[in-house]
């Protein structure tokens, strides 16, 4: 359990209700001071009514939670200190990008001197002072975490950040947070993309149907799931034997697509490879796995998408 | 400390209403609007058509006294109002349709300052386009004086000072009354379109059609009540009836839109 004053975000059995829906559902998590949390879940998990909440933007209507140290009933405490893009960029079509950041600046009282070397540090330095509207969608994201920067934030809340960004752009939003995170800012950022997520965070809050599934660090996570051993043989008229030696150690197999995956721990693919070149069966490839975060997202969420 | 954030806010906006289309296309709107007005008041003078709203007849008498300078300006506040009214109802329903009005809650989550802020500075912006709609009037009302034969003697009294300072003061008021019934509108509404297509429709149809059917109806009508605020009252209703039934509507519908906008999630 990590001290209070060392938590970004702590939420307690917050709740949002729609009629008889439950959007979010007795959420519990904690998001430590200074790491990167990754927030996932399948589409209408309850990710952004989370995010809502915790911005005062929606009332909750049960439960409580903490925003570095305050209370979520009262997001003029602490929203001075966080940044945030919720729900894709929104800017004003007819200003250029510069004057947008501007209005939020000024409305901020955080004066408007930083707001070039903002714009330059998400590669928009040129197009400052082009309309929003002939911004593409890249362009808009960008614009969208640079306000969301204005703050100087302690915590940084980003919903989806890499959508519509190219492998470019993606990687350098993911440098971006590393960098931030390395300052001591708190990260906590949605994203479908998992596998960015896996390279960047070092803690995951999971939803599904507005439940938390699991929250806590990525690595425990990872602990908890199944490893597995792939195995290829140049011959693949092999691979049921090699099945049959897993049967026969208990450990289950499936052959997909000229590979055998053996449910088992890294420690037994010594065995097995000692066991294969008894029966005379050369190995090509025999990889210990721990399953992608897509794939233990997916395996617990029961979303094949 | 209240009072920073709300500058906060005002300068904010008005970095929102500063943008050319938007400030100079008002502006130039309202001065059309104003000089055509002025310019038909004298332009018509001898028409038998009439050279005032509904066909209503002013005299070189009437021009001639000292409130004649401004009869062309108290006569534009109406369609003023309704420029002001387009003006609050979008720049507070595009926050909705644009999806701003999270950004904005984010660096200013106290939501009645954020409101104020958003009202004081569009209500800055009224008294601009007011001005600037004066001094268009009276400048034609000098300029097209002459050739209407009307003697402006009178026009440059002390007594015409106060009736200027009197008339500006009335139009202000109306104009920000408007202004105020469109932000109301907006707040509503929540989409520019529907704020301003039901304010228009409702104070330049609904409300005349009303008033034709039966005329009495004009008293508790605000869009008749908010032009004669601008009048200073006529021989039907008293200034002081149309300042008072404003008020009411006025206070009663902000604060059912204050209450929905501190309260309602902003989900959009």
């Amino acid at each position: 359990m990590v001290g209070m004053s060392n938590l970004a975000v702590a939420v307690q059995d917050l709740s949002k209700k729609y009629g008889d829906t439950f959007a979010v559902s007795h959420a519990n998590f904690e998001v430590p001071m200074g790491t990167v949390c990754g927030f996932v879940g399948p589409n209408g998990s309850g990710k952004t009514t989370t995010i809502r909440m915790l911005l005062g933007l929606i009332s909750p209507t049960g439960g409580t939670g903490e925003i570095l140290g305050h209370s979520i009933k009262h997001p003029e405490k602490y929203l001075a200190s966080v940044g945030a893009m919720i729900e894709g960029p929104a800017f004003y079509p007819a200003l250029t990008g510069r004057e947008n950041l501007n209005v939020l600046a000024t409305l901020g009282g955080y004066g408007t001197d930083h707001v070039q070397s903002l714009l330059e540090r998400v590669g928009l330095g040129d197009r400052g002072n082009s309309k929003y509207k002939t911004y593409s969608l890249g362009m808009k994201q960008r614009l969208g975490i640079a306000a969301s920067l204005l703050p100087n934030p302690k915590l940084l809340i980003l919903d989806e950040p890499t959508n519509g960004l190219d492998p470019e752009g993606i990687q350098e939003v993911r440098d971006l947070l590393k960098s931030l995170a390395q300052e001591g800012t708190t990260v906590f950022v949605s994203s479908h993309l998992l596998s960015e997520l896996e390279l960047i965070s070092q803690h995951l809050v999971m939803l599904r149907k507005g439940k938390v599934l699991f929250a806590g660090k990525i690595e425990d996570l990872f602990l908890a799931q199944q490893p597995f051993i792939l195995v290829k043989t140049p011959n693949e008229s092999d691979l049921p034997k090699i099945s049959e030696i897993a049967a026969a150690a208990g450990h289950k197999s499936t052959i997909r697509s000229g590979v055998a995956h053996i449910e088992g721990p890294a420690e037994w693919a010594a065995e097995l490879n000692k066991s294969a070149f008894a029966m005379g069966i050369t190995l090509s490839q025999l990889s210990p796995m721990l399953p992608s975060l897509e794939e233990t997202f997916f395996e617990m969420t029961g979303d094949s998408e | 400390m209240n009072q920073i954030f709300k500058a906060r806010v005002f300068r904010s906006e008005w970095r929102k209403l500063r943008r050319p289309t938007l400030f100079l296309g008002t502006m130039l709107a309202s001065a059309g609007l104003t000089g055509l007005v002025t310019s038909l008041l004298f332009l018509l003078i001898d028409s038998p058509q009439g050279n005032s709203d509904r066909g209503n007849m002013i005299s070189r008498e009437i021009l001639q006294l000292p409130s004649g300078l401004t009869i062309g300006f108290s006569n534009a506040a109406g369609l003023l109002g309704i420029v002001a009214l387009c003006v609050f109802a979008a720049q507070t329903a595009q926050e909705y349709t644009y999806g701003t009005l999270r950004n904005l809650l984010v660096r200013q989550p106290r939501r009645l300052q954020l409101l104020l802020g958003k009202y004081v500075s569009m209500a800055s912006f009224a008294i601009v386009m007011v001005i600037l709609a004066a001094v268009v009037s009276m400048s034609l009302a000098f300029g097209l004086s002459g050739r209407a034969k009307v003697e402006t003697d009178a026009w440059v009294t002390s007594d015409a000072l106060q009736e200027m300072a009197k008339t500006f003061g009335n139009v202000l008021l109306s104009v920000i009354a408007f202004g105020t019934v469109g932000m109301i509108l907006g707040l509503l509404l929540r989409s520019p379109i529907s704020a301003i297509s039901l304010g228009v429709i409702w104070l330049l149809i609904v409300e005349n059609i009303l008033v034709a059917v039966k005329s009495s109806l004009g008293n508790w009508m605000p869009g008749n009540l908010m032009s004669i605020i601008a009048v200073g009252g006529t021989t039907d209703i008293s200034y002081t009836h149309a300042i008072t039934m404003v008020s009411i509507y006025l206070v009663a519908s902000t604060a059912i839109v204050i209450t929905l906008f501190k309260r309602r999630d902003v989900s959009n």
